[in-house]
């Protein structure tokens, strides 16, 4: 429902009846194609129901990795990001953008660059935070900061180097995240990707549940707390890779979708995982609509309105946990 | 039945423990006993495969606990930690008490009935049966020690460990849940500060110093001053009263 009314607005608007039979006409070759105008068919099929299927997935995704990481730093306020993934990946991007670097990859190497900028980065937070084959909570907080400022800074010396301005925009818009670059051809990949990531997340549901309640719990209840952060983090850091090669740096979802979910659906795993998957979900196609709308018809970067609308969630969450406190 | 033997444990380059042994006694309550830092709570953690030693053997049911799984040796071993207190999520005693039901179910299982009624049968043991719908941030330090009972009993394991269970504990509630562990009739090993409630609720005390057992016996036997006032460094006045002893403890005079 919220993703047809949100596929019919934009600069030009299509009413949800019609989106609904465009839609039925290239899925299931309902409907005649004459009864709607050409434009509109293929703003919906071509642009929009990619973006719209896009931001759901990454929205989603970024959902259950903040739920994820929060259990197993036990902090609130971990977010997908304080892994240094999406540093990795933005500077994987910026050397794709700036430098060509990887442009034998062909059409997507900006992406897959990304994608293995964020690998990258996982791999030095992973070696930084292990010790004896086991990963603590603080370790890893501490690693992923460092990691995130170090390749923040390879990033912006990258910038500084290349000269170029056109160059320079491309990046930050890129750091700060959009749906626009959605096709067809990428969706699948994505989908394959980060939802493989969430199933594996919901099946450790009941070790999250046991995480967030101690090591020695955990321990005690036959949950080896290190293997299991392990584990999780690279599914995670996989997640992260695809959100970010796919649509950028979106920021804030991945902290206010748990948040949220947990403050309507509980604590436990098993309901608060699907939740956020949706709340990130709907965040992220509904912030989209508002980088189409706000300031049509030019496109504001989705990170921009999420960082908006994410900073009172941030603001009211750290002083409900304050006066808890 | 759990035994170590030759427990040597060195961490950030000190060393914890050195050569200490212990075993749980069918159907008694062992207690550990020492000054701070003599490892008890290591020697503790090392039964149950939280902490790994450098040295020594540790045998479930004469498997090495090394070559188990943490599943098998969690089927075997029930721990109330210092841990699942009040900084952990809040959820309800209900939900807490049914994740010790973990250990008997796969990662995609779900829980059933058999499970369910393993958590009433452990709260109503532990006497708060009608506390299941209750968050854990909202019990009284009594309680969530019960309710953390109740749990490893849910757990069906042979075996409990309680680190420190009366830590933050008023004196009726500490006498309280050591009375309940000892009414489980379960091999239980527990690690105490106060001596007094080491001779009423225990069968059976091991005294660590500088990471080794020095004494072990009966209650009467361990607790004898010229064995304590070395340990502890302290002046130990033991007053008998009927059937219980009573110790009073002073700074040794100079």
């Amino acid at each position: 429902m919220s993703v047809v009314v949100a596929i019919g607005l934009g600069p030009v608007g299509v009413a949800p009846p019609t989106v609904l039979k465009i839609i039925g006409h290239h899925m299931m070759g309902l409907f005649d194609a004459e009864s709607w105008a050409r434009t509109d068919d293929a703003i919906i099929w071509q642009v929009r129901l990619p973006r719209v299927l896009l931001g759901a997935i990454v929205g989603a995704a970024l959902g259950v990795v903040g739920v994820t990481l929060q259990a197993l730093v036990r902090n609130p306020l971990a977010e997908p990001y304080i892994l240094g993934v999406s540093s990795g990946a933005s500077a994987g991007a910026a050397a794709a953008i700036l430098f060509g670097v990887g442009s034998w990859l062909g059409r997507e190497s900006v992406s897959l660059m990304a994608f293995f900028g964020a690998l990258g980065a996982l791999a030095l937070v992973l070696a930084l935070a292990r010790s004896s084959g086991r990963i603590t909570p603080s370790r890893m907080l501490v690693a992923g900061v460092a990691v995130a400022y170090l390749l923040s800074a390879v990033t912006s010396l990258l910038i500084l180097f290349a000269h170029s301005e056109y160059g320079a925009r491309a990046v930050m818009f890129w750091l700060l995240g959009s749906l626009a670059n959605a096709d067809w051809s990428t969706l699948p990949i994505g989908y394959l990707g980060m939802g493989a990531g969430m199933i594996l997340v919901f099946w450790w549901r009941r070790r999250l549940d046991l995480l967030a309640l101690g090591d020695e719990t955990a321990m005690a209840s036959g949950v080896d707390p290190g293997r299991t952060r392990l584990q999780l983090v690279v599914v995670v850091a996989m997640c992260v890779g695809f959100a970010v090669s796919l649509s950028g740096g979106i920021g804030f979802v991945g902290l206010a979708a748990p948040h949220i979910a947990r403050r309507i659906i509980g604590p436990i795993h098993r309901h608060l995982i699907p939740a956020s998957a949706a709340f990130g979900a709907l965040m992220l196609v509904w912030a989209d609509v508002a980088a189409r709308m706000v300031l049509q018809p030019r496109e504001l970067p989705i990170g921009v309105v999420t960082g908006v609308l994410g900073a009172p969630v941030l603001v009211a969450l750290v002083r409900k946990l304050s006066h808890n406190s | 039945m759990i035994t170590a033997t030759g427990i040597e444990l060195r961490l950030s380059a000190v060393d914890v423990l050195s050569g200490a042994q212990l075993s749980t006694r069918s159907g008694q309550v062992v207690g550990l006993i020492g000054p701070n830092g003599s490892g008890k709570s290591s020697l503790l953690r090392c039964l149950y495969g939280m902490l790994r030693p450098n040295r020594g053997a540790v045998l479930i049911d004469d498997a090495a606990i090394g070559s188990m799984s943490q599943r098998s040796i969690a089927r075997a071993v029930a721990v109330v930690t210092q841990d699942a207190s009040a900084d952990g999520i809040d959820i309800t005693v209900g939900e807490f008490v049914l994740l010790g039901r973990h250990v008997h179910r796969g990662d995609h299982q779900g829980f059933t009935d058999d499970d369910r009624k393993a958590v009433l049968d452990g709260l109503e043991m532990v006497d708060m049966s009608g506390f299941a719908d209750r968050s854990i941030h909202h019990l009284s330090g009594g309680e969530r020690q019960r309710v953390m009972i109740a749990r490893c009993i849910a757990q069906q394991s042979p075996v409990i460990l309680l680190d420190e269970p009366t830590n933050h504990l008023d004196v009726r509630y500490q006498h309280e849940v050591l009375a309940l562990v000892r009414h489980l009739q379960i091999d239980s090993i527990v690690v105490l500060h106060d001596l007094n409630l080491a001779s009423r609720y225990c069968d059976h005390l091991a005294l660590l110093n500088h990471g080794k057992v020095v004494h072990q016996g009966r209650p009467d036997d361990v607790l004898r001053s010229e064995l304590l006032e070395p340990v502890y460094g302290i002046e130990v006045r033991r007053l008998a009263d009927g059937h219980h002893s009573h110790f009073a403890f002073g700074p040794l005079s100079p």
